[in-house]
């Protein structure tokens, strides 16, 4: 536009800047404090230097079993993950066809994202309470020994995908929209079937968005709250555990269970940024123009 | 519009799955929600029939106690401005930033790069986001000790941690990133001839944003204040950790009403929630049209 750089350039990058900062800087406060030392506390200064919380945290000592949580958690991620990537993709491959129901299931997806999580929450855990009562009631001598339905993979796993697949949804949305609809067409003028023109035409292509739905997929369930607040069943996983913790918080432990969270969170992210990147670069390197349609 | 039955076939077995979760998990449990809004309760099960009584208990003395306001109407009203002041900042930094990356940043991967900056956060837990306020704002926290050290003030300050401000300053730490997708995401496709244009024709720097960027945004900027503003109106988690359990707030109701098994009244309330959200979204979305917007 104008010659040289206007002088909002610099405003705007002074904000985004102090935006950066405020994003970052507290959290990078606690990954600070939880190496603090036995004696240290929970504000600056550090009072030496030690892994002395971590293992406080593995030795359970007067906090609850986080290992048992943090495996749980780990389990439901990685299966919300593989089932958010799956159905995102079916569904988004649907999408381009314009089926009679689109709408609805559309508008579904866009209302799941944005009614207050306590409800929906709320909701499943009363749909479990009266499947539990009607098998107590109709299940006869099967139904004595019932407990619950309720639980980690069954409304646990509902409560996170309602969460995590309308972002793979609109992630589909967003690749479709930027997808060029001939390479299929050459595909199937060169006489592969529909399997073949998806497993080899449009697989490969849209492999780097659908590795970041798995990213969404897994990140969001992994530090997931409000929904599983109620719907989870008698265990808990570590972001219940987290939040429980904060109202008796006195001891940097936290901290540290913050930044081994933290870490899981990071592993993921870069994990998958090295996947899609590499998936890029192979693209690109095939030499191909096949991933000029992608965004 | 539709092709032949086979394709339309196909297109249900693919969307078929994910229409089923939503069915299982997110619809029926929502008609639970209403239809046990009208069971009645006692200390230790919910009873099935039809009463009002968790509503009616909802807004008990809200018509005896006019002019003064009922318990439910303070809350709503409180959660109403918590969600305005989360609303207003998050607009203000979320535009600012999406524009600086939509208008100021021109190479493709710089853009890319300091995208991912502001989105590696969202991919992290907002308990830890907010736990990490603690070291900054505690009563023996860096603020209040390099305050103090400046000689700014003499003793600590105590509304920077579990309070209102904490929650606002929270929030907006939280959710911002919901204002910044949907606003770059509109800003990004208007034509820079048109910006090129108003300066030609002799609009100011301030006249362009006003009269051609914002109103071009403008379905950016609905799509992020539904977001942030459902957010903060379903909040519990933020209000409870931030506000130290202490302030009132809608998503709060409908806990401690869980937390004392009174499933029906949990459920009413939830309910009225969703009423008022829905109010909220649909005033808002008869401003844009949002499947076009993807």
């Amino acid at each position: 536009m104008r010659e040289g750089r206007p002088k909002s350039f610099y405003i705007l990058a002074l904000v985004f800047t102090l935006y950066v900062l405020f994003l970052y800087g507290p959290m990078f406060a606690i990954f600070t404090l939880s190496f603090q030392g036995p004696d240290g506390g929970l504000t600056f200064p550090m009072n030496g230097l030690s892994l002395h919380w971590f293992f406080k945290l593995f030795e359970g000592t007067g906090i609850v079993d986080i290992g048992a949580a943090f495996t749980r958690s780990i389990k439901l991620g990685l299966v919300v993950m593989i089932v958010t990537v799956v159905l995102s993709v079916l569904a988004g491959m649907a999408f381009r066809k314009k089926f009679a129901g689109s709408a609805v299931l559309f508008y579904t997806a866009i209302a799941s994202l944005i009614v207050p999580s306590i409800i929906t929450s709320l909701g499943i855990a009363l749909e479990f309470r009266l499947i539990d009562d009607s098998v107590h009631h109709f299940g006869g001598s099967w139904g004595e020994n019932w407990t619950t339905g309720m639980g980690l993979f069954s409304s646990g796993l509902g409560a996170h995908l309602t969460w995590t697949l309308p972002f793979g949804l609109l992630i589909m949305f967003a690749i479709f929209n930027r997808f060029d609809a001939t390479l299929e067409e050459a595909a199937r003028d060169l006489g592969a079937s529909p399997w073949q023109t998806f497993r080899f035409v449009v697989l490969p292509i849209i492999l780097p968005s659908v590795v970041g739905i798995g990213l969404f997929g897994f990140t969001l369930s992994w530090d997931e709250l409000a929904r599983s607040s109620q719907a989870i069943g008698a265990v808990n996983t570590l972001p219940l555990e987290l939040q429980g913790l904060t109202t008796t918080v006195t001891k940097p432990d936290i901290y540290a269970l913050g930044t081994l969270t933290s870490a899981v969170s990071f592993l993921a992210i870069f994990g998958a940024l090295f996947i899609m990147n590499l998936l890029q670069r192979r693209q690109s390197r095939h030499g191909s123009d096949a991933g000029k349609g992608v965004m | 519009m539709f092709k032949s039955p086979s394709k339309n076939l196909v297109a249900w077995l693919q969307a078929g799955p994910m229409m089923l979760v939503f069915a299982a998990f997110f619809l029926l449990p929502l008609c639970f929600v209403v239809m046990v809004s009208f069971w009645d309760y006692n200390e230790y099960e919910m009873i099935p029939g039809f009463t009002t009584r968790g509503y009616y208990e909802s807004f008990e003395g809200c018509v005896a106690q006019l002019p003064g306001l009922c318990t439910i109407l303070k809350t709503y009203l409180e959660t109403i401005k918590l969600c305005f002041l989360t609303w207003a900042f998050t607009l203000v930094i979320g535009f600012s930033v999406a524009y600086f990356l939509a208008f100021h940043i021109k190479s493709k991967s710089m853009q890319i790069g300091l995208s991912l900056l502001c989105t590696i956060p969202f991919w992290t837990s907002n308990v830890i986001r907010m736990i990490a306020w603690i070291p900054l704002l505690g009563r023996n926290g860096l603020v209040n000790s390099g305050l103090m050290h400046m000689g700014v003030i003499d003793k600590p300050l105590d509304w920077l941690l579990f309070s209102e401000f904490a929650v606002v300053l929270s929030l907006v730490h939280l959710f911002t990133f919901f204002m910044v997708v949907p606003i770059f995401n509109s800003l990004i496709r208007i034509d820079k001839r048109l910006i090129e244009a108003a300066y030609d024709a002799g609009a100011t720097g301030w006249q362009t944003l006003w009269n051609v960027v914002i109103p071009l945004a403008k379905p950016g900027i609905v799509i992020g204040s539904i977001f942030v503003i459902t957010i903060v109106m379903g909040d519990f988690i933020t209000i409870g950790v931030m506000g130290g359990q202490q302030l009132a707030a809608a998503g709060k109701i409908i806990e401690v009403r869980l937390n004392a098994l009174q499933f029906p009244a949990a459920a009413a309330n939830a309910v009225i929630l969703l009423v008022i959200t829905f109010l909220i979204i649909s005033a808002l979305s008869k401003l844009v049209d949002i499947r076009k917007e993807l």
